[in-house]
Formats: C-alpha cells, structure tokens, sequence
C-alpha cells in the first residue's frame, strides 16, 4: 500500500468517531451488507461513509489496512471493529452502544 | 472432508480451558459454525478474539479445506451475561 493511501486511511478513522467502509454511499448502498451495517450504525450516531467502488486502490487497500478479507469494515474511536457480521453481534449483545461510548470490552 | 471434533481439538489446544461447540452447517465437512467460551478473550475486542480462533485454523482455511467458520466468541464474564439467552 502507498503510504499516501495509508496516510489517507489513518485520517479517515482518526477523524470521525464512526467510520464505515462500505459498497456505494449512505443515500445509495449498493449491497446488502453494507446497507445493513449503515442501519445498524446509524442508531448510534453520524456516520462517515467511504465508498469503495469509487477507487479500486481503496478497495483492496482497506483490506491491507485492516488485515480482513471483506467489506464492509467498520471502524470506532480509530479501531477496526469488524465487519457485517460481528456488527450485528454486538448489537444483538448491546455491546456496540459502549463502544461507540468508549468503553472496553467485558 | 474435516469434521467438527477436529476443528474443536485445534480450538482447544490453541486456547486451553476454553469452551468449544462446533457444528458442521452444511454436513459437507468444510462449513463450519462455532460457540467459543475462553478467558482468553477477556478484554479483547470481538476482532481480536475471532483472530485467536482463526489462527490454529489458518492452515486449513488457506487450502480451502475449511470453507468457512462462523464464529460467536464470548469470555466467560460475556457468556454469563448473555450466553444463556
């Protein structure tokens, strides 16, 4: 990965509390998971959106990034919190509202 | 073909003292669903406790053998929280 892009992807999740990696964009997901994950996300709070098929660098460098195979991915507080399906663990636990709050896991 | 006993044994010698279910989602030997219990998890986030079971499976998961594994992790103090739902 150029360090430009990693550049780009440390400001991203520094940046904002919740940050979604996803296919198409908050008005338009363009999958399934993605759409899923921006719903449950979006309960807890505003959400940066990157969309992914807008750059193919940024499609596979996301994966470098956060060493996980898929998108979505899901970042809070600038860490890698997992994609669709650990998401939705954590809200079936409850256990993404501390998150996002910043609290640690039990 | 591997069977859920095997994933388990890998499991478990990668986390001794844990408490592990796996079952074969498709009955085809190579999706795989697991329930892990260990304290090795605590304090670790969901990701970082997937990891842990994912790596004495890399092997496996590499040449396609293990398709796929769908994995709920809890350390005890999750598990007793929540687990008996």
């Amino acid at each position: 990965m150029s360090p430009e892009l990693k550049a780009r992807f440390d400001a991203e999740v520094k940046n904002h509390k919740i940050v979604l990696f996803m296919k198409g964009n908050a008005l338009f997901p363009q999958c399934g998971f993605s759409a899923r994950a921006l719903q449950i996300l979006q309960q807890h709070g505003e959400v940066h959106t990157v969309d992914v098929l807008a750059d193919p660098a940024v499609r596979q460098g996301i994966k470098d990034y956060s060493n996980w195979p898929t998108i979505p991915q899901v970042y809070i507080h600038g860490k890698f919190v997992g994609g669709s399906d650990i998401l939705m663990d954590l809200e079936e636990r409850g256990e993404l509202a501390d998150l996002v709050a910043g609290k640690s896991p039990a | 073909m591997l069977d859920p006993n095997f994933i388990r044994e890998r499991i478990l010698g990668a986390l001794p003292g844990s408490e592990v279910d796996v079952n074969d989602t498709t009955g085809t030997g190579d999706h795989f669903e697991a329930r892990v219990v260990s304290p090795a998890f605590a304090g670790k986030s969901m990701v970082e406790q997937h990891q842990l079971v994912y790596a004495p499976l890399q092997q496996w998961l590499k040449s396609g053998e293990l398709h796929a594994l769908a994995l709920k992790t809890y350390s005890p103090e999750q598990w007793k929280k929540l687990g008996s739902r």
